[in-house]
């Protein structure tokens, strides 16, 4: 019974953190760019909810909405002015971009905010859901389905609409794609800013859960990494599999190992997978 | 000529601690451990074009390394080249399973090798502090003499980095360095070993970043996972690198002194914001001085003739 409470903690992580990671996982697919402004990405969203919540009421769930169309327009803008003109620059060149961007975006938010740790309390509070001896908290519960929610919309974005096919044609093929009429320049600020509204949706929900800092984003940063990975780049479910299975490393390792280990556990399982199944879990390469 | 001029900045740098205060003497000593740091970047990143993100997982380690060895007892000459060479080992073992990757992968595992080593660092309390941070014994030197003492022993460093840096840039090693950064498998397809050169270049790039991370470890006295593992040690020396001119030996040079002389200037007017404004900066490079200060006087020329 104790291990399926770390089971269903674990499970229940991983849903919020394959919403965390697969705004970062299709930018890295689709644009080639490792886009390290997605951690402050998130903490903006997570402030969005704060604010609302705080000064407005509005629930964190439904604040969702907003904080996406703040990030929607924030990250075309980016995308459109900056990065897209670098996008066919080496690696370091585009890194070294959205580092700059996200010193300087992580500076205004604390300069803005300062760097204390706010978090939105709920009034009343949701109270916990007791089944069969397991303990779940009705706040988390509902952020990660919430999340699974938004990323199997996602998923049937991608699949069904005309944006999401052409988002999955570049990723495919970029040059076939734009020999098939897709405006390939477009198509890259969509996906960016597609990455980023859902980077702003896990920060709604995340408010909920972890405290608010705009030193949380290397955190967040770091663990859509390692769930890019084990998940296998640039896949929605390939994201989905990744979180979770980090969710549940991340809570039978903080069990066996102690909570303090549990970053240098998900590393060291990162850099075995970087070394010896370096397409992740499912190994299959796009969203086909 | 040429020749002249080396002399008397040479002669300049071994007198400017009797010449300059106390403060232009720290800030020329952290200029020299820039040079190291962006020399060494520039063997595995500027030379091979492998994105390694790994120089502050060299710096933290040769810098505790250095601390917990003389902490033990160990005689301070002694634990700094301890350091240097474990922070090397280290380099060489590391550059074997994860020269592997490329592009983009590669990145994140040479980033989240220091990650690792800070919580390492950070958990193993007995040895380390942890948390606390450790403290050095305190050298039985007065503060001036202190001064200078370390401004020597980096700029010795940086010399001796620049020497290996010319010699490289000359030997087949660097030649073959340049092939795997234009075309890793028409290199292997010449006859160049990958494999060992990347592992050598990698190497290179940790043994002068681990020996100035026990000097300053032995500088500042007190050191924390926080402070040596900083992912601000990975970064600063690509801006610097970037800022000069990537592959050459002037270029990470020229780098790292205009960019201290930056960091500076933003320290001092920007207290609150100076990480955003480096922010600006690092953008701002991209854009207007892709091929860095060095390419400057050739792109000038180039307008002036009325070519593109």
């Amino acid at each position: 019974m104790f291990y399926l409470q770390v089971l269903v903690n674990g499970i229940v992580l991983g849903g919020l953190y394959a919403c965390i990671a697969v705004g970062f996982s299709l930018v890295w697919g689709v644009l080639n760019v490792i886009n390290i402004l997605h951690g402050t990405f998130i903490v903006i969203g997570s402030y969005v909810a704060f604010f609302a919540y705080v000064h407005l009421g509005i629930h964190p769930f439904l604040s969702i909405p907003i904080a996406a169309a703040i990030l929607f327009l924030l990250a075309y803008a980016i995308q459109r002015g900056l990065i897209n003109r670098v996008i066919a620059a080496p690696v370091l060149t585009t890194l070294t971009l959205t580092f700059g961007l996200d010193l300087f975006l992580n500076n205004l938010l604390i300069l803005a905010f300062k760097a204390d740790y706010r978090k939105v309390i709920l009034d009343p509070p949701l109270g916990v859901l007791t089944l069969g001896g397991i303990t779940i908290p009705i706040d988390r519960l509902s952020a990660m389905g919430l999340a699974l929610l938004l990323t199997g919309l996602l998923f049937w974005v991608l699949d069904a609409s005309r944006v999401g096919r052409a988002i999955v044609a570049v990723r495919m093929d970029r040059e076939a794609a734009a020999l098939m009429g897709v405006k390939v320049n477009k198509i890259y600020a969509l996906t960016f800013a597609i990455g980023a509204v859902m980077a702003g949706a896990a920060g709604s929900l995340i408010s909920l859960i972890y405290p608010i800092s705009p030193l949380n984003n290397v955190m967040f940063l770091g663990k859509a990494f390692i769930i890019c990975v084990l998940g296998g780049l640039g896949s929605v479910p390939g994201a989905m599999l990744g979180g979770l299975t980090l969710g549940v490393l991340e809570s039978f390792g903080a069990l066996v190992f102690g909570s303090e280990h549990a970053v240098t556990l998900a590393f060291i399982v990162l850099i075995l997978f970087l070394l010896f199944r370096p397409t992740g879990i499912i190994g299959k390469r796009g969203y086909e | 000529m040429k020749r002249t001029l080396w002399v008397i900045l040479l002669i300049a740098l071994a007198a400017f601690p009797w010449i300059g205060n106390n403060y232009a003497l720290r800030l020329v000593t952290i200029m020299m451990l820039y040079c190291v740091l962006a020399l060494s970047w520039n063997f595995i990143g500027g030379l091979t074009g492998y994105p390694s993100f790994a120089t502050a997982a060299f710096f933290g380690l040769g810098a505790y390394t250095g601390a917990i060895c003389q902490g033990q007892g160990v005689p301070m000459v002694v634990a700094w080249v301890i350091g240097s060479l474990l922070a090397a080992v280290f380099a060489t073992g590391l550059g074997l399973a994860i020269l592997r990757l490329r592009g983009h992968y590669f990145a994140i595992a040479s980033l989240v090798v220091a990650d690792v080593l800070r919580e390492i660092v950070n958990s193993a309390t007995p040895l380390t502090g942890g948390g606390m941070g450790f403290n050095l014994p305190i050298l039985k030197l007065g503060v001036d003499a202190q001064a200078k003492l370390f401004y020597y022993l980096m700029l010795g460093l940086a010399l001796l980095t620049i020497a290996v840096a010319l010699f490289v840039n000359r030997h087949r090693l660097g030649f073959g360095l340049r092939c795997i950064k234009q075309n890793e498998d028409a290199a292997n397809m010449i006859g160049i070993n990958a494999t060992v050169y990347k592992t050598i270049a990698f190497t290179l790039s940790a043994v002068f970043v681990g020996g100035a991370g026990a000097f300053y470890a032995s500088w500042v006295n007190y050191i924390e996972p926080g402070d040596v593992f900083d992912v601000l040690f990975s970064v600063k020396p690509i801006v610097m690198v970037l800022l000069g001119q990537a592959g050459t030996v002037a270029g990470p040079i020229i780098g790292a002194v205009v960019f201290l002389l930056m960091e500076e200037l933003v320290w001092r007017n920007f207290l609150t914001f100076h990480a955003g404004v480096l922010g600006l900066i690092v953008v701002g490079l991209i854009f207007f001085l892709p091929d860095g200060l060095l390419a400057l006087p050739a792109r000038r020329f180039r307008l002036w003739r009325g070519k593109p």
